[in-house]
């Protein structure tokens, strides 16, 4: 079954020509050619694909394209300012080095802003607690997790640490 | 992922009808269950019809006695939920563990009860403060709801519509998470209503059930220590190669007791 969806990607208006079976993580990467949505798992279980739907953080990888159809969806390349200014938590994944080969980063990144925007004040806890859906097989995490918390909670940072 | 018809459906009703007028069609609620198995191909249906358009089937309200949730409501609703929060607040922390919030801000409550997977959460709720779930054409107690693994009574072409949580005086649910997948090795909730206690477990068995001796030794004695010495029976609980059913059995109990010590406090 082959299905007309537009929606809105990065504040433009899109369209694409879809089989009813297509992700909305296939949509962006193999239609719209916005690749910086990864896709590392087949099992829904390593947030690589972490795009925002409506504002709030789901896993592109585990919702159909047409599911999306008529809505709004920030992908990593959307979150900077169109003159290249990063946004905080990009800026932030730079600052205290919340990165190394960069596989999971879109999705950690996309993650990391959902975390903050539920949860001002987090506490290291919490931000740990909340990245359960997203894995990364380099950094062992602490500089992702302190990236999110110096947004979400810039107190709570450790300064003598990076 | 084999490809299928898809349908957005804008009521009840109309939902129905397409399942049954499809050759193999299946429910989508949020996806978080099915779709994984459909990339997996462990289930190829010719039609998806989605629920997701019917804005009927989403909200949290209390209705006399109860909380009643809708079956589209997402866990991610449910655990920040000031109405939850307050009368039930173990709820709004089952909820609120379940998976992580990209699966809470899809997967719905409606979805996992009717999906009866013996390692979700809201089965062990449903067990543990005597729910009720309620369909497109009757209601059905938890207590008659969950047959086995990955089985339920809904009749192939029957909805659930909402599930109604009593509201207890004091209720406490604990998971020991499995440290991979998160979901319930063992989920425990207790919870006490006048002098009726209620004890639910997730995770051990093929699908959630109560251990009435606990409940009965709890309503004589509400202590951990009136339940020390009962030995939950290994017999039938589940088997893996992380977990034995003697160790779940085993958690059953420790859990129980943590859920009423955190209950007299
Ligand atoms: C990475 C990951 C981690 C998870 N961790 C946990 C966890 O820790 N604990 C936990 O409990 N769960 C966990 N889950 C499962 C999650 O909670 C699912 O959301 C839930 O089990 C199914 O709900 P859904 O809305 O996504 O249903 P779907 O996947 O859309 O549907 C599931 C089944 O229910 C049927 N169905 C759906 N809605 C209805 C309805 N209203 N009436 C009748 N039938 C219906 C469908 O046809 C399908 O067979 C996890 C999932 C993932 C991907
Ligand atoms: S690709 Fe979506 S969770 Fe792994
Ligand atoms: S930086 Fe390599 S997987 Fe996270």
């Amino acid at each position: 079954m082959t299905i007309d969806v537009t929606l809105k990607v990065n504040g433009v208006e899109r369209s694409a020509k879809v089989e009813a079976r297509t992700l909305l993580a296939e949509l962006l990467r193999d239609h719209l050619k916005l690749t910086g949505t990864h896709v590392g798992c087949d099992t829904t279980q390593c947030g690589c694909c972490v795009v925002h739907l409506d504002g709030k953080a789901i896993k592109s990888c585990t919702i159909l394209a047409v599911q999306a159809k008529g809505r709004s969806v920030t992908t990593i390349e959307g979150l900077a300012q169109p003159d290249g200014t990063l946004h905080p938590m990009q800026e932030a994944f730079r600052e205290h080095h919340g990165l190394q080969c960069g596989f999971c980063t879109p999705g950690m990144v996309m993650m990391g802003a959902d975390i903050a925007r539920r949860n001002p004040g987090a506490t290291e806890e919490l931000v740990r607690h909340e990245l359960e859906g997203n894995i990364c097989r380099c950094t062992g995490y602490q500089g992702i997790v302190e990236a999110i918390l110096s947004v979400a909670n810039p107190d709570a940072v450790r300064k003598d640490h990076h | 992922m084999r490809d299928f018809d898809y349908h957005l459906a804008t009521d009840v009703q109309s939902a129905i009808e397409a399942l049954r007028n499809s050759e193999e069609g299946k429910i989508v609620a949020g996806g978080m269950t099915l779709l994984p198995t459909l990339k997996q191909r462990l289930a190829a249906p010719s039609d998806l019809i989605d629920l997701g358009g019917i804005d009927t089937l989403r909200g949290i309200a209390i209705e006399g006695k109860d909380v009643v949730i809708r079956a589209m409501t997402i866990h991610a609703d449910v655990g920040a939920s000031d109405v939850v929060k307050k009368a039930i607040p173990a709820l709004a922390v089952l909820a609120g563990g379940i998976g992580d919030p990209a699966v809470r801000h899809r997967g719905t409550i409606g979805g996992s009860i009717a999906n009866s997977d013996p390692a979700a959460d809201y089965p062990g709720g449903v067990m543990g403060l005597g729910a009720t779930i309620v369909t497109d054409r009757r209601t059905i107690a938890g207590d008659d709801f969950f047959l086995g693994l990955f089985e339920t009574a809904l009749e192939p072409d029957e909805l659930i519509t909402s599930v109604r949580f009593p509201i207890p005086d004091q209720a406490h649910y604990i998971k020991f998470k499995h440290p991979a997948s998160g979901y319930a090795v063992v989920g425990v909730m207790v919870s006490r209503t006048g002098g009726k206690v209620r004890v639910g477990v997730t995770g051990a068995g093929p699908c959630a059930f109560r251990v009435t001796p606990f409940e009965t030794a709890l309503e004589k004695n509400f202590s951990p220590d009136a339940i020390a010495a009962i030995a939950v029976d290994a017999d039938g609980l589940n088997t893996d190669v992380n977990f034995s059913a003697e160790y779940r059995a085993h958690i059953v109990g420790v859990l129980a007791r943590r859920c009423v010590a955190a209950l007299m406090d």
